[in-house]
């Protein structure tokens, strides 16, 4: 019997979707039996960033009516061993589909594969709970923003009251020399606030969108630190201690650099 | 026989009036009945011996009724019926007894809730009495309390001491940087003042009625009540 995971972060746009399919890429190239559920409805893309989105017939809200089986739903990533997704519909009703039948499609799931990965849509309303439903564990996506980390924070608060185990967080989007200059909020700021577990950090990079365009999530590439860190956190997720990438280093070329430009640092 | 008795009974006890350096006050026997009480107070208040007092400008009188429970209504005939016929005014009624269910309040009132947890961006957290909170208040999360507010965390959200008017409450953090602090009716916030924040507690200075920032070793001077030692 295999785990869901929750992927939510209130505020849209910081990453969860892109997270949820790097996360589900790392698994599976860690030879883990994965399925991607995608539970924004109206506003589907899961499908467009892990390139699948030709290939779907029938949907969650097909499933959750009884309008087709479960695992004809299924989309199978040929990439991989064992890697599916479950879209979202189309659909404008977000309440065509109720907790209950998100359960019921989680727990079936679970059977099958080892890892239930749901993409949360923002949001704490329908979708939300819908999401959540039928989660064991959740995973909070923040943005090194104030707005970002306030919104994770009420997530963290409507998480802790569900049967769900105690968040993690990834940071999302991190900018080291924003993060340097105090443009941005810093690693320790955001934990020392939310006061979850680090489950990783990715780092801004143009690579990650270039790759989620052409529906090859970029964990897929082993060369770029965003793939690293991806790849890091699924290690994470299997048990693994993997000590953070360190940002230092990060830190340490910025400086290099700008020493041999005689900037001071 | 009986109607005898209590009349004279009545006359005598039941009611008293006394002069004393703080005023008036008026003394109702706690052994007879309301009804008993009333009768007398109209008989005795009328005596004519006191009624030039009726001309002069209105006084008031503290009424104290002993080990004798009065629901509002009975409150307010007593008041009634010590204005019309003697034209004083009640400035309180003093009981020694009150009800199982102010008592309960008033212990709530006085008890210090203590809670561990954190309070995160939209979620409030209200008690009655003092709040003692082991955990920080984030930005977006909001804290009240009727009484006081001890925070053993940081507090970046928002505060409400004595929140259903209690001026004297304080609220006091490990570190005290709240989005906004309100203390009673009054209120303060981050753009106010820059330099307010120096310090680990708050108080409602009554002088000017502003809240007022200040260390934690000054708080005893301030509000000498916190000390229950
Ligand atoms: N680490 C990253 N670096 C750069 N861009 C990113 C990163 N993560 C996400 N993005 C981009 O941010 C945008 C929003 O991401 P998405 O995963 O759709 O967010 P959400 O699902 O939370 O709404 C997308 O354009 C995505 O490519
Ligand atoms: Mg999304």
């Amino acid at each position: 019997m295999g785990e869901a995971i929750v992927i939510t972060s209130g505020k849209g746009g910081v990453g969860k979707t892109t997270t949820t399919a790097n996360i589900g890429t790392s698994l599976a190239l860690l030879g883990k039996k994965v399925c991607l559920i995608d539970t924004d409805i109206g506003l589907r893309n899961l499908d467009v960033i892990m390139g699948l989105e030709n290939r779907i017939i029938y949907d969650l809200v097909d499933v959750a009516h009884n309008r087709c089986k479960l695992h004809q739903a299924l989309i199978k990533d040929k990439r991989f061993e064992c890697l599916y997704l479950l879209p979202a519909a189309q659909t404008k009703d977000k309440s065509a589909v109720k907790p209950e039948q998100m359960k019921k499609m989680v727990t079936e799931l679970k059977q099958d594969y080892d890892y239930v990965i749901i993409d949360c849509p923002a949001g704490i309303e329908q979708g939300f709970k819908n999401a959540i439903a039928g989660a064991d564990k959740s995973i909070v996506v923040t943005n090194p923003e104030t707005s970002s980390v306030r919104d994770a924070d009420r997530i963290i608060g409507l998480l802790e009251q569900e049967d769900i185990e105690s968040p993690k967080l990834i940071i999302n989007r991190l900018k080291a020399h924003m993060m340097e200059n105090g443009d941005s909020l810093d690693v320790d700021e955001i934990v020392s606030i939310l006061a979850v577990e680090l489950l990783g950090i990715v780092t801004d990079d143009e690579l990650v969108i270039r790759a989620s365009n052409r529906g090859e999530p970029i964990a897929l590439n082993p060369d770029t630190k965003a793939s690293q860190a991806y790849r890091n956190i699924a290690r994470r997720i299997l048990g693994e201690s993997v000590p953070l990438m360190s940002l230092e280093e990060d830190k340490g070329l910025l400086k290099k650099v700008k020493q041999f430009f005689g900037m001071r640092t | 026989m009986a109607q005898k008795q209590r009349q004279k009974k009545s006359n005598t006890h039941y009611v008293t009036i006394k002069g004393t350096k703080e005023g008036l006050i008026l003394h109702l026997d706690d052994t007879c009945s309301f009804d008993q009480l009333l009768e007398e107070l109209e008989t005795k208040l009328i005596h004519p011996g006191t009624e030039d007092s009726s001309e002069s400008p209105k006084i008031t009188v503290k009424v104290k009724v002993g080990k004798r429970y009065l629901n509002k209504p009975q409150e307010e005939i007593l008041r009634n019926i010590i204005y019309q016929k003697k034209n004083l005014i009640v400035d309180i009624i003093e009981s020694d007894v009150i009800t199982r269910e102010e008592a309960e309040f008033m212990k709530k009132e006085n008890e210090i809730t203590s809670v561990s947890r954190m309070i995160r961006s939209g979620q409030i957290l209200k008690v009655q009495g003092d709040l003692l909170l082991v955990g920080d208040v984030n930005p977006g999360g909001t804290v009240a309390a009727t009484g006081n507010i001890f925070v053993m965390g940081t507090l970046k959200g928002n505060v409400h001491a004595g929140c259903e008017g209690r001026k004297s409450a304080v609220v006091t953090a490990s570190v005290l940087n709240p989005t906004l602090v309100r203390i009673a009716d009054q209120f303060i916030n981050e753009e106010e003042n820059e330099q307010v924040y120096s310090g680990e507690c708050a108080y409602l200075d009554e002088e000017d009625n502003t809240i007022k920032f200040d260390r934690l070793h000054i708080l005893h001077q301030i509000r000498p009540g916190l000390n229950r030692l």
